[in-house]
C-alpha cells in the first residue's frame, strides 16, 4: 500500500477532462487499498505538497503545466516520485513541432509541415511566405496550436484566404502554431503501456465520425458524432505497422509507463503518418487508453496499479 | 458512504451499453470542448463578463432571515406541503401585481406557477412540440433555450435582428417559404424587451406587426420577459401579451426582480393552452415549491418588492453605463455593439476573423471570460460575436474585465494585420466611438466618454463573482 497524491485539475483548457480522469483514478486507488490525497494542481501546490509527503504523486494532468513537464520538474526537485514520462519526454511530445522534427530526424513518418512563432509575422514579415507554403503542403492544410492537447483551435484551411484566420485561432492557444498537411484517412489511436519494464502496444481504437464531415474537428472529437471501434479493423499488417511506429516514437521521445499515440491512415495509400504522442492520455470513462487497455483484457484498476508501480522505486 | 466502498466506475463496455438505451434526443449535445471551456470561466481568479446572474447580494440578510421567520410561523405546515400544480393563490397574488406593473391586467386564473421562466419554456414545448416541428427565435437567441428546444427535437429556424429587434420583413419571408414547403411554425419564441443575449428591445411598430402576423397566420409567440421591469432608460412598451392575448403565450420570472434562488415564474397563456400545460407541469413536478411561494408572498406583503427593484434599477444602470464606457475607451474601432436600455447584457460583434470561442481561451490567459456568441445560434453563426454581462460583478471588476477584453480583441486584430500583410497594426483606439457598423449596434459616437486615467488600475486578484 502506498499513500498517493493525485494530481488533476490544474489551470490548462483540459481542466475538465483532467478533473475527471482525477476522480477516476482516485477511486480505483482506493479500491486497490491505497492512502490518497487528492490535490488540484493550483497555485498552492508545492505547499499541498510538502505538507502531504506522499510517497508517490500520479499525475493525471493534460495540456499545460501537466503534460509539458513543467509539474515533473517541480516533483523532481521535491524527490516526489511521480507516474509517467520523465521531464524531457514531456517537454518533446507536448511541442508538437519539436516532436515532428524529432520524427522525421528518425525516419518516422508524420505530415509535411511547418511551423511558425508569431513574432515570425510580427517582426519578419512571414506573412509574405505564405504562398510559398501553401504551395509547397496544397490544400487543405489543417492549423493547429504546436501545443494544445484538445480539439480546441484546430482549423482547417480550404483556401488560402483561409489561412490567416486561422492562424489568428491557433495563435489564440499558443505562441507557435503548425501549419500541417492533410492526411485524408482513418483516425487512429495506439495506447502504450509498459509490462515489466517493457512498452506494449494495446489494440488499436479508431475513431469514426458518425457524420462524414472530416473538416469539423469539433464533431470528431464529440461524443455521439464520433464512434470509437476497439480493435479496430484492420489488415494485420497494417495494425503490426502502426503499433511499431507508434512504439518507435514513444522510444524516441524517451516517453515512460505510458502514453498514447496519434496516427492516420491515409485511405487512397494505405499509408502510415504519426500526428502526435500524449504522455498523459485521458482516463475518464471514454478516454482512448483505458479502452484500449480493456480491450486487452485489462481492467481500469489493473491499469492504474501498474502505471503507478512503474513510479515507485524498485523493490 | 466511504469512497472505498464505492461501486466500481463504469467501464468502455459498460458505456456502449448504456449509450445503447439512450434516446435519440439526448445526441443533440453541445461541442464538449466548448463545455469545458465554459467551466474554466468559473474559476475563482477570473474576472467573468459570461455569467447571465443578477447580483443577488443586495437583498438584505435581516429581511431574508424575517420572511423566512414570517412563513415559518404563519404558514408552516402549508409551505412544508404540496400545492395545486397552478400554484397558491397567494403566490398568484404577486404574480398578478408584477403583470400590472408591467401594463398588463390579469386574472388569477390565467395564471401558471411555474419552477422559474426555464419550466415554462419547457412546457411550451411539451404542450406544443412533435418532433421536426419548426420553432421560429430571434438570432441570436437566448442560449438556455436552445436546449430545451433541442430536448424536444424542434427544428429551429433563427431570424435576425436590428437595432429594432427583430426583424418582421425577414420573418414573414421565411413564413412564406416554409408554408411553400408545407410548414407552418408552432411558436415564434422571443424576448422583446432588453434582449438576452443581444440587448436590443423590440420598437412598439415592430411589437403591432409582430402580432399582427401571428394573428393572421394563427401561429402562437411565446413572449419571454425575465427583465421588462429592469428598464433603466425610454418609455416603457407594451408587452406582447397586452396588445394581444389570442395568440400570445407569456413567461415571466421572480429571478430577475428578487431572486433566481427561489425557482418561480409563471406562465400566462390562452385557457386551452394553460390547461395542457398544467397537465404537462403533473407530469414534470406536481407543483412548484410551496415554501417558494409563502416566500415570495412574505415578501410582497412586506411591501418592499417596488422598492427593490429600483434599488437594482439603479445599481444595474451604473454597471451598464460603466461597461459601456469601458468598451468605448478599449475595443478596437473594428468591433460595434449595442446599448441596452435594460436587462443584463451587452452583445459585441468583432470583425469576422476573430473566431470569440478561441478568443475566450486567449482572455482565460488573461482572467477573464465573456460568452462566445456561437452559443447563441443553432446553425454555427456567431462565431466573431459575445455577451457581456454587466449584473454579476462590480463596477471596477467590469472596467478591468473590459480593459482585458479590449487588448486581446486589439492584439488579435493587430496581429491579423500582419497575418494577411495586408492590414497596418491598428494604434490604440483609445476614446473610440461604437456602434457604426454592426447591424444591431445602438450606440452612437457621441455617447463615447473621454478617457480616465483610472481604467488603468490593475484590480487585486482573485475576486468572487458577486451572489
Amino acid at each position: 500500500m502506498s499513500f498517493v497524491a493525485v494530481l488533476k485539475g490544474g489551470r490548462s483548457l483540459e481542466r475538465q477532462v483532467s478533473l475527471r480522469s482525477g476522480a477516476r483514478v482516485q477511486d480505483a486507488l482506493e479500491r486497490l487499498g491505497h492512502r490518497v490525497v487528492a490535490i488540484d494542481a493550483g497555485g498552492d501546490l508545492v505547499g499541498q505538497l510538502t505538507q502531504a509527503r506522499p510517497d508517490v504523486a500520479f499525475v493525471a494532468l493534460h495540456g499545460r503545466d501537466g503534460e509539458d513537464g513543467t509539474v515533473q520538474e517541480l516533483l523532481d526537485l521535491l524527490g516526489i516520485p511521480y507516474t509517467g514520462s520523465r521531464v524531457s519526454a514531456c517537454m518533446r511530445a507536448a511541442d508538437k513541432v519539436l516532436a515532428k522534427h524529432a520524427m522525421v530526424d528518425h525516419g518516422i513518418p508524420t505530415p509535411d509541415f511547418f511551423a511558425f512563432n508569431e513574432t515570425a509575422f510580427q517582426t519578419l514579415g512571414a506573412a509574405q511566405a505564405l504562398p510559398a507554403l501553401e504551395e509547397r503542403l496544397e490544400f487543405p492544410i489543417v492549423v493547429k496550436p504546436a501545443s494544445q492537447g484538445s480539439a480546441l483551435g484546430i482549423k482547417f484551411a480550404r483556401v488560402p484566404d483561409d489561412v490567416p484566420a486561422a492562424l489568428l485561432a491557433a495563435f489564440s492557444y499558443d505562441r507557435k502554431v503548425l501549419l500541417e498537411r492533410y492526411i485524408p484517412g482513418r483516425d487512429l489511436a495506439v495506447s502504450i503501456l509498459e509490462e515489466d519494464g517493457q512498452p506494449r502496444a494495446l489494440p488499436i481504437v479508431e475513431a469514426i465520425p458518425v457524420e462524414e464531415d472530416f473538416y469539423d474537428f469539433e464533431a470528431r472529437y464529440e461524443i455521439g458524432r464520433t464512434r470509437f471501434v476497439c480493435p479496430a479493423e484492420l489488415e494485420p499488417a497494417v495494425a503490426e505497422r502502426a503499433g511499431q511506429l507508434a512504439l518507435d516514437v514513444y522510444r524516441m521521445l524517451g516517453c515512460a509507463a505510458f502514453a498514447r499515440v496519434d496516427l492516420m491512415l491515409e485511405r487512397e495509400r494505405s499509408e502510415l503518418f504519426v500526428l502526435e504522442a500524449n504522455v498523459v492520455p485521458g482516463l475518464t470513462e471514454t478516454s482512448l487508453l483505458p479502452q484500449a487497455a480493456d480491450a486487452a483484457g485489462i481492467s481500469f484498476d489493473e491499469l492504474i496499479e501498474r502505471i503507478l508501480r512503474s513510479a515507485l522505486p524498485a523493490g | 458512504m466511504s469512497p472505498s466502498s464505492r461501486r466500481p466506475r463504469s467501464t468502455a463496455r459498460d458505456i456502449e451499453r448504456y449509450a445503447g438505451l439512450f434516446a435519440q434526443r439526448t445526441q443533440v449535445m453541445k461541442s464538449s470542448a466548448m463545455r469545458d471551456l465554459m467551466a474554466l470561466t468559473e474559476r475563482e481568479d477570473v474576472i467573468s463578463l459570461a455569467g447571465g446572474m443578477p447580483d443577488t447580494s443586495t437583498f438584505p440578510a435581516d429581511s431574508y432571515a424575517s420572511l423566512m421567520s414570517r412563513v415559518a410561523a404563519q404558514s408552516c405546515a402549508r409551505a412544508l406541503q404540496y400545492g395545486p400544480t397552478d400554484g397558491l393563490a397567494v403566490a398568484k397574488d404577486c404574480i398578478v401585481q408584477v403583470m400590472a406593473a408591467e401594463g398588463m391586467d390579469v386574472d388569477v386564473d390565467e395564471v401558471l406557477v411555474t419552477t422559474g421562466a426555464q419550466q415554462a419554456i419547457d412546457l411550451v414545448c411539451k404542450t406544443l412540440l412533435d418532433p421536426g416541428d419548426v420553432v421560429v427565435t430571434e438570432a441570436p437567441t437566448y442560449p438556455g433555450a436552445v436546449p430545451t428546444f433541442s430536448a424536444y427535437q424542434a427544428d429551429v429556424v433563427q431570424v435576425t435582428m436590428d437595432r429594432d429587434g427583430l426583424r418582421t420583413c425577414e420573418l414573414t419571408e421565411l413564413l412564406d417559404r416554409l408554408e411553400a414547403d408545407g410548414r407552418r411554425p408552432k411558436f415564434i419564441y422571443t424576448v422583446p424587451s432588453f434582449h438576452n443575449p443581444a440587448g436590443v428591445t423590440m420598437s412598439a411598430e415592430r411589437r403591432e406587426e409582430l402580432v399582427r402576423i401571428a394573428g393572421e397566420r394563427e401561429l402562437l409567440i411565446l413572449e419571454d420577459n425575465p427583465y421588462g421591469l429592469l428598464r433603466y432608460e425610454g418609455e416603457a412598451l407594451p408587452p406582447l401579451r397586452s396588445l394581444d392575448e389570442e395568440f400570445v403565450i407569456y413567461a415571466g420570472t421572480f429571478s430577475k426582480i428578487l431572486s433566481p434562488g427561489v425557482r418561480l415564474g409563471w406562465a400566462v397563456a390562452p385557457a386551452p393552452v394553460l390547461a395542457k400545460m398544467n397537465i404537462g407541469k403533473q407530469s414534470s413536478d406536481l407543483c412548484s415549491s410551496s415554501i417558494s411561494q409563502y416566500f415570495v408572498s412574505a415578501y410582497f406583503e412586506s411591501g418592499a418588492w417596488e422598492d427593490y427593484v429600483r434599488s437594482l434599477i439603479e445599481i444595474y444602470r451604473l454597471r451598464r453605463d460603466v461597461m459601456l464606457d469601458a468598451l468605448a475607451e478599449h475595443f478596437p474601432r473594428e468591433a460595434t455593439w449595442t446599448h441596452p436600455r435594460g436587462g443584463l447584457f451587452i452583445w459585441a460583434t468583432l470583425p469576422d476573423y476573430i473566431d470569440t470561442t478561441d478568443l475566450l481561451a486567449r482572455a482565460l490567459q488573461e482572467h477573464v471570460a465573456f460568452v462566445p456568441g456561437r452559443a447563441a445560434y443553432v446553425d454555427g453563426r456567431g462565431g466573431s460575436e459575445m455577451r457581456l454581462n454587466f449584473s454579476g460583478v462590480g463596477e471596477d471588476e467590469i472596467r478591468e474585465g473590459v480593459h482585458r477584453i479590449g487588448a486581446v480583441v486589439r492584439e488579435q486584430v493587430a496581429l491579423y494585420g500582419t497575418l494577411t500583410g495586408r492590414v497596418q497594426p491598428a494604434p490604440p483606439a483609445v476614446g473610440s466611438a461604437a456602434g457604426r457598423a454592426g447591424s444591431l449596434s445602438g450606440s452612437s459616437p457621441s455617447e463615447a466618454p473621454p478617457a480616465s486615467s483610472e481604467l488603468a488600475k490593475v484590480l487585486r486578484l482573485p475576486r468572487k463573482r458577486a451572489g
